[in-house]
């Protein structure tokens, strides 16, 4: 099996972290990827250079630094926007996808035309990551809304059975996950925003796993909202996205307020400036856009139909290989229908904290535990899991390192 | 291979074979632990006795879920704590506090620690000490409760 669309080795030869070895002089095999992407030289020189050459604070000054890093910002924003299909003044910078979300939930709790209120619902998934669904629980208890949530199926998939019955006429929003970060499972997004729709509610969803490995273009969606961070997308940390349709940015109320958010301030009060400004108070990441703008280039030039087919062809690889091997289960769909690269399993007799670290002392690096997705774990009946996800740099070699990996772990516990 | 230092036999065997496992009655207090990084908990009970005006623990049951080093490592406390006046066992689990803090270099009282200075290769992995650390912080706690409801 070989992606014919996209050169594995000339990828890897742009991250400099895929060169080094870890533990026993192995070579580094990074199946971590939906914690965090590694970084091509290309963003990283990207990010050298805005704090090389063109370091000021955007939006501010008249002196050529400062048009400089306000071109690079905004260009960045432009950038992200074309990405989605979106408008660039759609694209608010905020620090990850965690704090986009919690601006939406926060201006969904604040006074305005979208502000929650006692009676009404919220709806949610059992498969969310804590990102999406602490934020929710938190503005239903500043509200006295009710937190509604739609359960899993034994095989990982939503249940959306019941979508017309859990969506009420008080259902405010609908924050969804675009695709596990456990299991892979990619729910009918655009469906459940058709109903949402149809009742009058609106609805958030969860790129933060979808971005980085499929295209996602903001007007099929069927999504009012998607949040997603750079740092999983081969970008630098501390920045992510909110993309928000432009007539509800407009009728929300700022979330962290200071200074460059502002239009008039006297000691009685304030006055905003329009979205995204508003929401994004204090010098922002310019460098750190530099480099999401620079990891959106690389995507772009890769083909993110080319990123899906390759991380399709290892994910079904993985599963293969996984599914061969006795008393390994995996979570969650056991094809790639509607299914991403992120797979999660149990090695019966094994926990998954010592699987990680046999396959550490191997040179392969997985995430171990419940991945931020504790009601998954517990609905899916296991306390803790071991997951391997992939992205444009992982090859067939690296699955295969990985079976071999669990076989071994199963022969040192003395369960294989 | 790193590995066999970290999953001594020692501590393979109590993974296997837990010591004292399972909730007994009576207890003086217990407690439910978790490790939020991976979801790994126990809840544990502990008893006391006075024996001539001092406490001395008499016995300490858990339940628990978790990786090999957390069962291997609750088990092992266990063996170390049961019988003895709580200071020494409050010694004994400061001392093994240390060893875990010692990034590998630990020089280990094996008089004080006995089995547990099989542990002395977990703590060249700092995401792994919290693992070791589960029990004896739940035993810790729920000694402190029962010692408060003896006063």
């Amino acid at each position: 099996m070989s992606s014919v669309h996209l050169d594995v080795e000339a990828v890897r030869a742009d991250f400099p972290a895929l060169a080094r070895t870890v533990r026993n002089d192995k070579p580094l095999i990074y199946l971590d990827s939906g914690a965090t992407s590694q970084k091509p030289v290309q963003v990283l020189d990207a990010v050298r250079s805005a704090y090389e050459q063109h370091n000021a604070a955007a939006h501010r000054g008249t002196h050529l630094l400062g048009e400089e890093a306000t071109d690079l910002y905004e260009g960045a924003r432009a950038k992200v926007a074309a990405f989605l299909a979106a408008r660039p003044d759609e694209v608010v910078f905020t620090k990850n996808a965690t704090e986009a979300v919690n601006l939406v939930a926060y201006a969904l709790s604040a006074p305005g035309q979208l502000q929650v209120r006692a009676g009404d619902e919220v709806l949610i998934t059992e498969m969310e990551h804590h990102a999406n669904l602490v934020p929710w629980q938190q503005l239903c208890e500043r509200t006295g809304a009710t937190l509604r949530w739609l359960d899993v199926t034994p095989e990982g998939r939503l249940d959306t059975d019941d979508l017309d019955n859990m969506i009420t006429g008080r259902t405010r929003i609908v924050a969804v996950t675009h695709q596990s970060n456990v299991t892979g499972t990619v729910p009918p997004v655009a469906e459940i925003a058709r109903v949402a729709h149809q009742k009058g509610a609106l609805v958030l969803a969860d790129g933060a796993q979808s971005v980085p490995h499929q295209p996602v273009d903001v007007t099929t969606l069927g999504a009012d909202f998607l949040v997603f961070s750079s740092h999983k997308m081969l970008g630098p940390y501390g920045i992510g996205v909110l993309f928000g349709r432009a007539e509800l940015l407009e009728a929300m109320p700022p979330f962290l307020t200071g200074g460059s958010m502002i239009e008039v301030v006297r000691m009685e009060g304030s006055t905003f400036l329009p979205p995204p400004q508003r929401f994004e108070p204090g010098v922002p990441a310019i460098a750190e856009a530099a480099g999401l703008a620079a990891a959106v280039d690389y995507l772009t030039a890769l083909g993110m139909d080319n990123v899906a087919a390759h991380e399709e062809s290892l994910t079904a690889h993985a599963l293969d290989a996984l599914r061969e091997i006795d008393g390994v289960r995996i979570l969650g769909p056991d094809t790639t229908k509607d299914r991403g690269g992120a797979v999660a399993f149990e090695v019966d007799g094994v926990h998954p904290h010592d699987v990680g670290q046999v396959l550490d002392e191997l040179g392969i690096a997985v995430r171990t535990g419940h991945h931020c997705a504790w009601p998954l774990h517990r609905a899916l009946g296991v306390q803790a899991s071991t997951r391997a996800s992939f992205y444009v740099y992982n090859t067939h070699d690296e699955v295969d390192a990985l079976a071999d990996g669990i076989r071994y772990a199963q022969r040192f516990f003395g369960t294989g | 291979m790193q590995l066999e230092s970290m999953y001594q036999d020692i501590i393979l065997d109590h993974y296997r074979n837990p010591h004292h496992k399972g909730l007994r009655d009576p207890f003086d207090a217990e407690v439910h632990h978790v490790n939020p990084v991976c979801g790994d908990e126990v809840t544990l009970r502990v008893s006391l006795k006075d024996v001539n005006g001092e406490p001395v623990v008499e016995d300490v049951s858990y339940d628990s879920l978790g990786c090999s080093i957390s069962q291997a490592s609750a088990s092992v406390m266990s063996d170390l704590v049961i019988g003895k006046p709580v200071a020494e066992a409050m010694t004994i689990s400061q001392a093994f506090l240390e060893l875990m803090q010692s990034k590998g270099e630990g020089q280990p009282d094996e008089g004080l620690l006995e089995d547990a200075v099989a542990f002395v290769g977990v703590s060249k992995y700092p995401a792994r000490i919290k693992c070791a650390l589960l029990g004896w912080m739940a035993w810790k706690d729920a000694t402190a409760q029962a010692m408060e409801v003896a006063q």
